[in-house]
C-alpha cells in the first residue's frame, strides 16, 4: 500500500509540474521562445500572492484572481517592451535576455524580500485528505490542484483549437511571414501569447506557494521542471506536458523513497533516460 | 610548383595588439615581483574568468552551443583535483591536466544526448547535466557529500614547503593556463576548424551547404571546452583549497558572470572576453558592497548590450576603428613569382 500512496503522490505533484511546462511550451510553440526566467516568474507569482494575501487577507487559493491578471500585464508588457526585440533566427539574443532577465527577477526579490523562506497559508484544506481505500490516503489540496492543472491545459487545448485567438496562435506558429500577410499584427499576438504562459505561471506559482516553502533562488529548478516535462511529454503537445510532469513526479516520488538525497536526480534521470531511448518525446507534435 | 599565393594572418593593429600582448605578459610573469599577495589572488581570479569566458565564447559565439551549464565541468573539474590527490595521492599539479582529459571523456556522451536538443532547449539541457553533477557529487561521502571538504595540509605542502613560494606557484599555473587557452583559441581558429567554426557562427546553413560538417565540429568544440574548463575549474579549486557541491557548480559564478563578461565585451570575438573580464572587476572593485543589486545591474547592463549594441564593447571598437588585436585576419597575398608570370 505504500507504494500506491508514493505513486498517488507523484501523479499529483506532477499535475503542478505540467502547470509549469505548459506555460513554456506555449510560448515555445507559438513563437519559438524559451524562457529561461520561467522559473523565476513561477516564483515572482508566488510574492505577488503572498503580498495579496497579506495586504487583502485573501484566502491565497481565492488571490489567484488577483495574480492572474498581474502576471498576464507583466508577460504582455515584457513581450511587447523587450522579448519582440530579440526574437529572430538567431537563438542567443532571446536565450541572453531572458537569462539576464531570470538574475535581475531573483536579485531584485532578494533586495525587497531576503532570503528567508516563505510560504502561504491556507487554512484547513492544508491537511485535510479523504481515505480511498486501504491505507490509501488523498490530500484534498494536491488533488485539487491536480484538478485545476487539468482544467488549466483543457483550457489551451480548446483555446488553440476552438477559439480565433487559439487559430491566430497557431497560424503564427506555422508562418509568420504569412499570418502577417493574412493582417494579424505578430507583436500582439506574441505578447498575447507570453500573457497567457504567464496567467498559468501565476496559477502554477500560488499552488507552489501553499505546498512548499519558497524563497528567491528556487526559480531555476522549476524552470528545470517544467522544461523536462515537456521534453519527456514531447514538444508542442499540451496533453503531453500533463503525461511528462506525471512521469516526471512519479519519478521524484520513488527516487525519494529510496534514499531522500535521489529525490531530484531520480527526475533528472528520467528525463535523460527519455532523451537517450525516445528523443522526441512520449507524444511529439511539432518538430522544434 | 608553389601555389603563388599565401595566406596572411596578421594585420599592423595586430602586430601592435601581440606586442602589447609579449610586454603584458612579462609584466605580468614578474607580478610575484611587484604585486603583494591580494594583487596575486586578485590576478589569478581574473586569469580564471579571462579563461572561462574565452571558452564560453568559443561554444557560444563561435560554434553556436549556447551552454548555461559550464559550472558542470568547472565542478567537475574541482571534484577530479580533489578526488584524485585525496584519493589516489595524485600530486595537485598533474591532477589539473588529469580532470581536463577526464572531464574530455565525460563531455563525449554528455554531447551524444545533449545535442539531440535544438537551440533553445540544448541550453536548458546542459543546466540539467549541471545539476546532475551536483547531485552525484553531494552523494559522495568519501568527498564530504553535501557539505564539502577540504584539501587536507599534506597535499597543500607537497606543491611547495612555504606558503609564499605556493601562492606563486599557483599564480604561475594559473597564467601559463590562461595564456596556453588563449594561445589554443587562436590557433584553432587560424586552422580549417577556425574557418569551418567562423563561417558556422556567420551562417549555419551556408556552412552545410559547403560542405562543412557541422555537427561534428560542434562536437570538438564541446569536448574542447570541456577539457579546458574542467582545468581551469580544478586550478580555481586548487586556490581556493575547499570544495562543495554549492560552490563547484554555482550557476551564478561560473555561468552567469561568464556569460555576461561575454556579452558586455563582445561575443564571437577573440578579444571580447578580455576586455569583457576587464570591465566586469573594474565594476566589481567599485560596486561589490552593492551585494544583489549589483548582479541585478550587470543582468541589466548585459540585456542593454545585447539589444543595442550585440557586438559587446570590443565590437564597437573594431566597427569604429578597425582594430585588430590578435592575428586572426585572413588576407591573400600573391607571391613574387606568381606576380611575375
Amino acid at each position: 500500500m505504500e507504494w500506491v500512496n508514493i505513486i498517488i503522490q507523484g501523479v499529483l505533484i506532477g499535475g503542478l509540474y505540467a502547470m509549469f511546462a505548459a506555460g513554456l511550451a506555449l510560448i515555445f510553440g507559438v513563437m519559438r521562445l524559451v524562457n529561461i526566467a520561467h522559473g523565476d516568474l513561477i516564483v515572482l507569482a508566488a510574492y505577488i500572492a503572498l503580498m495579496t494575501t497579506d495586504t487583502l487577507g485573501l484566502n491565497p487559493l481565492l488571490a489567484i484572481v488577483v495574480v492572474v491578471p498581474i502576471m498576464a500585464a507583466i508577460g504582455y508588457g515584457l513581450q511587447r517592451g523587450l522579448l519582440n526585440r530579440t526574437l529572430g533566427d538567431d537563438v542567443l539574443p532571446p536565450l541572453l535576455v531572458t537569462f539576464g532577465l531570470s538574475v535581475i527577477i531573483q536579485n531584485a526579490l532578494l533586495e525587497l524580500f531576503t532570503a528567508d523562506s516563505r510560504r502561504l497559508k491556507a487554512g484547513a484544506i492544508e491537511v485535510a485528505s479523504f481515505q480511498i481505500g486501504e491505507g490509501v490516503w488523498i490530500g484534498v489540496l494536491p488533488l485539487l490542484q491536480f484538478v485545476v492543472a487539468i482544467a488549466v491545459i483543457g483550457g489551451l487545448q480548446l483555446l488553440f483549437y476552438r477559439t480565433p485567438l487559439g487559430r491566430a496562435f497557431r497560424a503564427t506558429s506555422d508562418d509568420q511571414s504569412v499570418a502577417q500577410l493574412m493582417g494579424l499584427d505578430n507583436r500582439h499576438i506574441f505578447a498575447l501569447a507570453m500573457a497567457l504562459s504567464l496567467a498559468v505561471v501565476a496559477v502554477a506559482g500560488v499552488f507552489l506557494a501553499v505546498r512548499t516553502n519558497f524563497d528567491p533562488a528556487i526559480g531555476p529548478a522549476r524552470l528545470i521542471f517544467g522544461f523536462e516535462a515537456v521534453i519527456i511529454g514531447g514538444l508542442g503537445s499540451m496533453w503531453g506536458t500533463l503525461a511528462g510532469g506525471i512521469i516526471l513526479g512519479v519519478s521524484q516520488a520513488i527516487g525519494a523513497q529510496i534514499n531522500p538525497g535521489w529525490q531530484l536526480l531520480a527526475g533528472h534521470l528520467a528525463f535523460l533516460l527519455i532523451l537517450a531511448v525516445r528523443p522526441e518525446g512520449l507524444f511529439p507534435k511539432v518538430q522544434g | 610548383m608553389s601555389a603563388g599565393f599565401h595566406v596572411e594572418h596578421a594585420s599592423r593593429s595586430s602586430r601592435i595588439g601581440m606586442a602589447v600582448f609579449a610586454i603584458a605578459l612579462l609584466a605580468l610573469a614578474a607580478a610575484p615581483a611587484w604585486g603583494g599577495r591580494d594583487d596575486l589572488r586578485l590576478l589569478s581570479e581574473i586569469y580564471a574568468y579571462v579563461a572561462l569566458a574565452s571558452l564560453w565564447n568559443l561554444l557560444a559565439g563561435y560554434a553556436g552551443l549556447v551552454s548555461v551549464g559550464q559550472q558542470a565541468y568547472v565542478g567537475l573539474g574541482g571534484y577530479i583535483l580533489f578526488a584524485s590527490t585525496i584519493l589516489f595521492g595524485m600530486h595537485p599539479l598533474v591532477a589539473v591536466p588529469v580532470a581536463g582529459v577526464i572531464a574530455a571523456v565525460v563531455a563525449l556522451p554528455v554531447a551524444g544526448l545533449m545535442f539531440r536538443l535544438r537551440g533553445h532547449y540544448f541550453a536548458i539541457g546542459t543546466w540539467v547535466v549541471a545539476e546532475v553533477f551536483r547531485l552525484l557529487s553531494s552523494q559522495i561521502s568519501a568527498l564530504g557529500g553535501g557539505s564539502g571538504i577540504s584539501l587536507p595540509a599534506g597535499i597543500v605542502t607537497s606543491m611547495a614547503s612555504s606558503r609564499q613560494m605556493r601562492e606563486f606557484l599557483i599564480y604561475w599555473v594559473a597564467l601559463t593556463l590562461v595564456v596556453v587557452v588563449l594561445a589554443a583559441i587562436v590557433l584553432l581558429l587560424r586552422s580549417r576548424y577556425g574557418l569551418a567554426l567562423t563561417a558556422i557562427r556567420d551562417n549555419e546553413l551556408a556552412a552545410r551547404s559547403n560542405g562543412i560538417d557541422v555537427t561534428r565540429t560542434k562536437l570538438v568544440v564541446y569536448v574542447l571546452t570541456a577539457f579546458g574548463t574542467a582545468m581551469v575549474g580544478a586550478l580555481i579549486f586548487l586556490q581556493k583549497l575547499r570544495i562543495s557541491p554549492d560552490t563547484a557548480f554555482s550557476v551564478n559564478d561560473w555561468t552567469a558572470f561568464v556569460i555576461f563578461i561575454t556579452v558586455i565585451g563582445g561575443i564571437g570575438r577573440v578579444e571580447g572576453p578580455i576586455i569583457g573580464t576587464v570591465v566586469f572587476f573594474l565594476l566589481r572593485q567599485t560596486l561589490a558592497d552593492l551585494g544583489s543589486l549589483y548582479l541585478l545591474m550587470l543582468g541589466a547592463v548585459a540585456i542593454a548590450v545585447m539589444l543595442f549594441a550585440p557586438k559587446g564593447i570590443w565590437g564597437l571598437l573594431v566597427e569604429r576603428f578597425g582594430w585588430q588585436l590578435l592575428p586572426l585576419e585572413r588576407r591573400l597575398r600573391l607571391s613574387a613569382d606568381a606576380r611575375t608570370t
